[in-house]
């Protein structure tokens, strides 16, 4: 679990999970496109993620395609969640969701 | 064929043999599967379902490829939901790989056709029982009981 907050606590890391969660199933030239980071820089973060299990892969043909593998997340969620409060919870960010957006 | 719309990783410290097991046992399944269980007699070209606790029909289809304890293919449809029934078949992917101690699990699943609605709906429920099947290879006891 240490892995996973490491792995999350940095902000070049999340936003290549916001766009694994955007559009999943990327290839690293797709994931370096638009992005003000090098093909290294961006390579060592999906290692870091890989090793943590935030970021899964698979390979078709010569590519390799990176998936946001949300399995772990969920697991932090769970540990401190009480299934009670999971609608509560939902109601709220939905609820946040909509008003800070209400611009659109 | 298509990509796969989502590829989902867990690491299970257990054997290859028992993760296959809770993957085909219909009583182990209900402890984890928000107490639905598959029927097939787990041979290539069978025919596969997922049952709900009241016994109705959830998804159904068919065992591509099988080869214990590693990998299993399954062509996979919606029975429930028209909506999601209407998509078609959807390919789902089961790999386990031995990890450094524990298995890695690895389920990828993707659309034949086009479509987003089955994805999405699958896609919210694997992390679930992935997250529960752990938990019971690991401790015995689930997080989960029921859904939401």
């Amino acid at each position: 679990m240490d892995e996973v907050f490491k792995a999350l606590a940095d902000a070049s890391r999340r936003s290549l999970l916001d766009r694994l969660h955007a559009e999943n199933g990327q290839t690293l030239n797709e994931l370096c496109d638009g992005l003000a980071m090098t093909r290294q820089a961006v390579t060592k973060h999906l290692g870091i993620l890989e090793a943590a299990n935030l970021v899964s892969t698979v390979k078709r043909g010569r590519e390799k395609l990176h998936y946001l593998n949300p399995v772990p997340i969920h697991q932090i969620g769970e540990r401190w969640i009480r299934k009670f409060e999971r609608g509560k919870l939902a109601a709220l960010s939905d609820l946040k969701r909509r008003l800070e957006s209400s611009d659109e | 064929m298509s990509k796969p719309e989502f590829v989902y990783v867990i690491y299970i410290k257990t054997t290859a043999e028992k993760l296959w097991n809770a993957l085909t046992d219909p009583d182990t399944n209900t402890k984890y599967w928000f107490g639905a269980h598959q029927e097939s007699d787990w041979k290539a070209g069978s025919s596969w379902k997922i049952v709900f606790a009241d016994g109705s029909v959830a998804d159904t289809g068919e065992i591509v490829e099988i080869d214990p304890p590693k990998r299993m293919v399954i062509r996979w449809r919606n029975e429930f939901r028209p909506e999601l029934k209407a998509e078609g078949y959807s390919r789902c992917t089961t790999q386990i790989e031995p990890a450094d101690g524990a298995v890695k699990l690895t389920i990828t699943h993707a659309l034949d056709g086009d479509g987003t609605k089955f994805i999405a709906a699958v896609s919210g429920g694997w992390p679930l029982i992935l997250s529960n099947l752990k938990s019971l290879l690991e401790t015995g006891d689930i997080a989960v009981a029921v859904k939401k």
